[in-house]
């Protein structure tokens, strides 16, 4: 068992998200990094799909029950484990009663907080992911607070196996992933349906801006300031199923990326949609920082996850290693 | 007069497309990146179009790496469990069946709704009827003799958009959303009506309140509404 002895707001149960539902209406929810989260089951030898917190607003902090082991990672933080410092990315067994406290990230916007055993809680239509704005699914369908008891799952492994490593961030270990020298975050993207529907200025605009991810963005999605991206006609669009990376065009011009809380259907016109393998980056993307697009096709984009998912296999690999020694 | 008979058919949102096929009317299909495909219908939205598509999505929804097909309206899109190998050999695939499967009726359950018209829940109830031109009671009339089809579940868990509205009392979203209604309100929006599935900000008009629920994520089929089935309002009580 976990308490929370501090969580603001926004901080949720989540995994890899709720597939085959979306013909409910239900929104996929998810880990934002997913990468992060897949990382720290790996260290810690659970299931790729095992439930998460997702940590975006700090200070966080939580006592253990039990003697547990439990990986952290995601944005670069600073944390303590019993007053002890836990770098980044880093797994440790706390004992029963140890406080595990984070404070804001120095890069990156969200901490995933994995544990050996994965979060015990019921999966509800295939996912423990929380949906808060339906209230279903993680701890009571809602956001954690003060108080709160999170069960945790025996392991099925016998204690003793080694936990005190870390592993190289994501951001470090997969190419291109930081952002460059100027603070801009690259993302790769495919055109998308309506793309032609915009003129060639508006086009090489959608390119060449610097866009400022607004304040008004959250898991749902990113609302991009810049240009406003005009279509000569309005584009008679009917409601169509959506997934998280698209980028849509409502008839202000202000793009919207959607996120892993984003709305099942969509009806603006889609001028791109951000790969898989930069997916998680954006979700790592904090409001007021700023992005550029550049285009990859489909081959490229396909090809580009090769990294993401070695770099997991490796993370597995290694972690099984140390945890034997 | 130009036949449009060899429009290119197959627009995959690559910088270069694919050429795949010629056929007698362009079915859309677009890639929202790797992992998802968006297949629309040509034409005017009629229900003859969204059987074909709910028809489309039955097949394709058994189809490996399928993950799901998600039905909208007059399209359907498709997520899948890894990147398809051969894009342009699946898009023609899809274009072939979508020729020679027959529509689908809108066969499915028969949904009867009874709606408190008016009241507290139903406040937009005076604008849409002072728009209609017509009285309070005549709006709940047309709208209580009507027959829905659920065209799609989607936005959010359990909202089915409605196909059927009479033309008369049709009303345009609100451009400031109401902050919170209450799930269960009777909608309408546009040339739809529905019933909210949550009690969230809504930007539809609120005419009515039922006690149904839309949603029960502890089900297997959470949803009470499903592509193709009816809808029927019922007048429980009336409070103006």
């Amino acid at each position: 068992m976990i308490e929370i002895l501090t969580s603001h707001a926004f901080n949720t149960i989540q995994d890899l998200g709720r597939t085959g539902a979306r013909r409910f209406g239900v929104s996929t929810s998810g880990a934002m990094d997913p990468v992060a989260l897949a990382a720290g089951n790996a260290i810690l030898g659970n299931d790729a799909g095992a439930a998460s917190i997702e940590v975006q607003t700090f200070p966080f902090r939580l006592r253990f029950h039990a003697d547990v082991a439990f990986a952290v990672t995601g944005a670069d933080y600073d944390a303590t484990l019993a007053a002890r410092t836990i770098p980044p990315w880093w797994c440790a067994r706390a004992r029963a009663g140890d406080i595990l406290a984070i404070g804001s990230p120095k890069r990156g916007a969200r901490v995933y907080l994995t544990f050996e055993g994965g979060i015990d809680l019921p999966v509800v239509l295939g996912s423990r992911s929380t949906h808060v704005r339906a209230g279903f699914g993680g701890l009571e369908g809602r956001a954690l607070r003060e108080g709160d008891m999170v069960p945790v799952s025996r392991s099925t492994r016998e204690a003793g196996g080694r936990f005190d490593f870390g592993v190289e961030p994501a951001n470090v270990a997969i190419a291109g992933s930081s952002p460059s020298e100027d603070g801009v975050l690259h993302v790769r993207v495919m055109r998308a349906g309506e793309y032609d529907l915009f003129s060639t200025s508006v086009q090489e605009l959608f390119w060449s801006t610097r866009w400022k991810i607004s304040f008004q963005s959250d898991r749902g999605g990113y609302r991009l300031a810049g240009p406003k991206l005009t279509l000569a006609a309005p584009a008679e669009m009917r409601s169509h199923g959506v997934v998280a990376g698209v980028v849509q065009v409502p008839p202000a011009g202000e793009p919207i990326v959607q996120m892993s809380d984003a709305n099942t259907a969509g009806g603006y016109p889609k001028i791109a949609a951000v790969i898989q393998a930069d997916l998680w980056r954006l979700g790592q993307a904090r409001p007021g920082s700023f992005i550029v697009f550049s285009e990859v096709d489909y081959r490229e984009a396909v090809a580009a996850m090769t990294p993401v998912d070695d770099y997991i296999a490796r993370l597995r690999a290694t972690s099984e290693l140390y945890r034997s020694l | 007069m130009v036949c449009r008979i060899y429009e290119a058919v197959v627009s995959i949102n690559h910088p270069i497309a694919p050429f795949v096929g010629v056929i007698e009317k362009g079915l859309k299909i677009s890639l929202i990146g790797t992992l998802a495909m968006l297949i629309e219908a040509p034409g005017d939205f009629d229900m003859v179009q969204q059987g074909r598509v709910w028809a489309l999505a039955d097949a394709l929804s058994t189809w490996p790496n399928v993950q799901e097909a998600v039905v909208g309206v007059t399209n359907v899109m498709l997520v899948f469990d890894e990147p398809p190998e051969e894009i342009s050999a699946l898009s023609a695939s899809i274009v072939e069946l979508w020729h020679r499967l027959p529509s689908r009726k809108a066969d499915g359950k028969v949904i009867e709704i009874p709606v408190i018209y008016g009241g507290e829940h139903g406040f937009d109830l005076p604008a849409v009827a002072t728009r209609a031109g017509l009285s309070e009671r005549e709006v709940i009339r047309i709208h209580s003799e009507g027959e829905y089809t659920v065209c799609a579940v989607a936005s959010s868990p359990g909202f089915g958009y409605l196909h059927g509205l009479d033309p008369r009392i049709q009303m345009p979203r609100k451009s400031v959303p109401s902050l919170n209604m209450r799930a269960g309100s009777v909608t309408i929006g546009g040339m739809q009506t529905g019933i909210a599935a949550l009690s969230s900000p809504n930007g539809w008009n609120a005419i009515g309140w039922a006690a149904v629920t839309m949603f029960d994520s502890r089900s297997d089929q959470p949803s009470l509404m499903a592509p193709g089935d009816r809808v029927k309002f019922r007048i429980d009580r009336i409070e103006l």
